[in-house]
């Protein structure tokens, strides 16, 4: 075990003062002791990192801070009173405002009316005054430096922005202390970096954050002290200038984990199996071109918006592209749906398992066999329900997706078990070609490392990935190749020998392009 | 080791616990009735029982897949009049054979449903104002049709779907069985008709794993809309005439008794055997308060809380499952 002593030294922080105390919280709900007697200090102006695996606790630990959980026992000190709320509307009024992980806007409501939610400016008669609301939203959005229409309806906006918008919303009632769980998971680079400025700025004007995370690369880069949880338990409490990444890791796993990404088995055979040429769809992405080899897994860079997601989904069948070609093995392959892509041996796994990844109301089973039914029939149509049974247990244990029986609901799953059920839905159709859309989005690490393991094994077989993701750290560690796609057109190519960050970050950002796709319009 | 396989498959089906304790509901209940009333248990009031369920029970089979799509038809009342009409109008003005005018009934039907199909799946017009309209529309195409009157005077040789008997049973009753039934087998064991539990359980994932959403929901509403023209024929050949206003009200009746089985409105959930308990809970329950001279008005009222009774178990055991 680690011989540190936590260290408290205060030279680091920008004031002493303490903001939030937790005494000895804890909280079970039936056959879980999901906080065990946890006490953390908050002071003013710092950003606190909390980690650890899924189930750890610490969304438990920060409900309970924000009043959307009540503490078996244990004290609450805010601002040198012991308090108690009754709701997140309490400690919101007290100033302790959190976002948590699911969204909650109004996605058929303005981004104006989203952010003064039952604060809007009123006239007289009790009525809204609209152009104050926008004027209010136009200055406070300003003061972010974020380029947003406050009349535009949130169900127009991204991923990213509306995860922003939602960040904002909480800062937008001016809180002490700021709880954010998981706030960049749909963040491009760019958007990471604008919110961890702005969240500076807020240090520097008093503001204190309690700041959750899966990514340990940004603790280093916005958190000034990071508490350790692993099952429900206070493991740590470091200075985060004198602890690396390795050392994280293991106290959240309790035990080493040499290498997260593994290493490749071997080369990629060098023989291309699969292209795909000047694929095209208007407003989305230009002119895409590129082979993968068998062996390889090939990765996507590039912001949110670039058009990788939707150069993937067109490629599956299910969104439409206007023109372009796929060979699969040398002779042109016409995909027009999902079930012809499927047949073909290309899948597509997306970025967005819990909306149309995965059936949450369904048992495990039902999941893992959805793409394979036909195979899964017998000629008259009836599914042969033994070798349904087979099928899925062989897939559990393959992926060891960590569950008493393949009856369960997935809803009921953890999220890196649900991302693995993921995995296990589609590897059991046998697929030759794998578009995988954010592998590890909201993934702890210890699945991810398996997730990680079981993309090695799939390439080892002679079959090639490509990889879409915003975690760039992730896509150094794991890819082969690095295409960079800018604003629907790719911008550059990086191979494995030439990684760097920040490389792919300027072709991303389009600041430079290759010389090979300059000639292209 | 996994447990699950080991299960037995009768207790796995999705809805299991409701089947369950409306099997069990039922026998208490009789039990008790036939203590009650001499009449209750006789096979003339069983039939009786039977006979006035079957139209219900017909075109639940068909409302259940479409709800477990995560569709919902409230046209049934009208395709099931329209279907009447048609065929009686074919054999009374065009003479036609009763084969062919029962054919052309249940084309009329499969008609309906394929508009409404159409416009759900592929205009992503939704369910409720779909049927809604299409509810209203049929309903007055029907009195244009028939002139606003009924179309009297059927012959022998298509109301003995109606009336006729094979060993003692009138024919409606083994109609509504063998449709339970095979439609109960189709939804635990065919690949094509478990697709409509995918879909109604995420729509998205249903197209991203493969699933032809759009086809399988237009046959769903074809599917319902047919049976809604069977239990049609059913009625009419009873009666001997088609009666523009016949079947108004059903939709409601339909759905309830699909909802007492298990069925949800947000789709992915519920069972043919499921639904026809409901639709045979809801016909002894009517019968029981008849025989103990209880009026008829009351029926309304126990039936609209057995509805809400069972939507509120169902809420109960969800949230003490997700504990």
């Amino acid at each position: 075990m680690n011989t540190r002593i936590p260290c408290l030294k205060k030279d680091w922080q920008t004031s002493v003062n303490e903001v939030l105390r937790a005494e000895q919280l804890s909280k079970s709900f039936p056959g879980v002791q999901a906080v065990d007697e946890v006490s953390l200090t908050l002071y003013e102006g710092e950003v606190l990192a909390l980690v650890g695996e899924n189930g750890a606790g610490k969304s438990t630990l920060t409900q309970i801070l924000g009043g959307a959980q009540r503490q078996d026992s244990g004290r609450i000190i805010f601002s040198g009173q012991p308090v108690s709320f009754n709701s997140p509307e309490d400690a919101m009024q007290a100033g302790i405002s959190m976002v948590f992980q699911e969204l909650s806007l109004v996605t058929s409501l303005s981004v104006a009316e989203n952010i003064f939610a039952n604060r809007q400016p009123v006239g007289t008669l009790n009525n809204i005054r609209w152009n104050d609301l926008y004027q209010e939203t136009d200055q406070f959005l300003g003061r972010f430096e974020l380029e947003l229409d406050p009349r535009k309806l949130v169900k127009n906006l991204s991923m990213g922005q509306q995860q922003i918008l939602e960040v904002l919303k909480a800062i937008s009632t001016n809180p002490k202390v700021l709880i954010l769980d998981e706030p960049t998971s749909s963040l491009t680079e760019g958007e990471i970096s604008s919110l961890f400025q702005n969240m500076r700025r807020l240090q520097g004007e008093g503001m204190s954050f309690i700041y959750i995370t899966h990514k340990l690369s940004e603790i280093f880069q916005i958190a000034s002290r990071v508490v350790v949880m692993r099952d429900g338990k206070y493991i740590g409490d470091r200075v985060v200038s004198e602890v690396t990444e390795s050392e994280l890791v293991s106290m959240m796993v309790g035990r080493q984990i040499a290498n997260l990404y593994g290493t490749a088995s071997g080369e990629p055979s060098a023989t291309e199996y699969f292209r795909v040429e000047n694929l095209s769809r208007k407003g989305a992405f230009q002119d895409v071109s590129f082979g993968l080899q068998r062996g390889e897994i090939l990765g996507f860079a590039g912001l949110v918006g670039a058009g990788r997601t939707e150069m993937g989904r067109a490629i599956f069948g299910i969104d439409r592209k206007d023109s372009g070609r796929i060979f699969l093995n040398g002779a042109e392959v016409k995909i027009a749906s999902p079930e012809e892509a499927i047949e073909k041996g290309i899948v597509y796994l997306t970025e967005d398992r819990k909306a149309e990844g995965l059936f949450l109301d369904m048992p495990i089973r039902e999941n893992v066999i959805a793409p394979s039914l036909r195979d899964l029939s017998s000629r008259l149509d009836f599914l042969n329900k033994k070798e349904i049974d087979r099928f899925a247990t062989n897939l559990v244990t393959k992926l060891s997706i960590n569950t008493p029986s393949i009856l369960k609901k997935v809803l009921t799953l953890s999220g890196g078990n649900q991302q693995k059920t993921l995995v296990a839905m589609w590897m059991g159709t046998e697929p030759k070609v794998i578009v995988f859309d954010e592998p590890t989005r909201g993934v702890d690490v210890g699945a991810r490392a398996e997730i990680y393991q079981k993309l090695r094994e799939i390439v080892a077989d002679g079959n090639g990935i490509i990889m879409i993701s915003s975690d760039l750290t992730e896509l150094v560690g794991m890819c082969d190749r690095i295409l960079v796609m800018h604003q629907g057109r790719i911008q550059g190519v990086v191979n494995r020998t030439d990684f760097s960050e920040e490389l792919i970050l300027s072709y991303a950002a389009g600041l430079n392009r290759m010389e090979e796709y300059q000639s292209l319009p | 080791m996994l447990k699950g396989a080991l299960i037995p498959r009768t207790i796995q089906a999705f809805a299991a616990f409701r089947e369950f304790a409306l099997i069990a509901v039922l026998i208490v209940f009789s039990t008790i009735m036939g203590i009650i009333s001499p009449v209750f248990m006789t096979w003339a009031n069983v039939e009786a029982i039977l006979l006035g369920l079957s139209v219900e029970a017909t075109i639940a089979v068909g409302m259940v897949v479409l709800l477990i799509s995560g569709g919902l038809d409230l046209s049934v009342g009208s395709t099931l009049a329209l279907t009447g009409v048609v065929t009686g109008l074919a054999l009374t003005s065009l003479h036609l054979s009763t084969p062919a005018s029962i054919l052309i009934g249940l084309l009329a039907a499969l008609g309906v449903g394929l508009a409404n199909g159409l416009l759900v799946a592929k205009l992503k017009i939704n369910p409720f104002i779909t049927t809604l309209g299409m509810l209203i529309t049929v309903r007055g195409l029907l009195l244009v049709l028939a002139e606003g009157r009924a179309v009297l005077n059927l012959p022998k040789e298509f109301t003995v779907v109606g009336q006729g008997r094979l060993f003692g049973v009138q024919y409606p009753i083994y109609i509504m069985l063998f449709l339970v039934i095979i439609g109960d087998f189709l939804m635990r064991n065919s690949r094509f008709f478990r697709q409509s539990y995918y879909i109604g359980g995420n729509e998205r994932a249903a197209r991203l794993s493969g699933i032809n959403v759009d086809f399988v929901k237009i046959f769903n509403y074809c599917l319902v809309a047919v049976l809604a023209g069977v239990a049609g024929l059913m009625i009419t050949a009873r009666f001997g005439s088609s009666s523009v206003t016949v079947g108004s009200g059903i939709e409601l009746r339909v759905i309830t008794a699909t909802i007492i089985g298990g069925a949800s409105l947000s789709g992915g959930e519920g069972s043919v055997f499921g639904a026809f308990l409901g639709a045979l809970f809801m016909g002894v329950l009517a019968n029981a308060l008849n025989l103990l001279g209880v009026d008829v008005y009351w029926q309304n009222l126990v039936t609209g809380l057995i509805l809400i009774i069972a939507v509120v178990v169902d809420v109960i055991n969800e949230r003490r499952k997700s504990q």
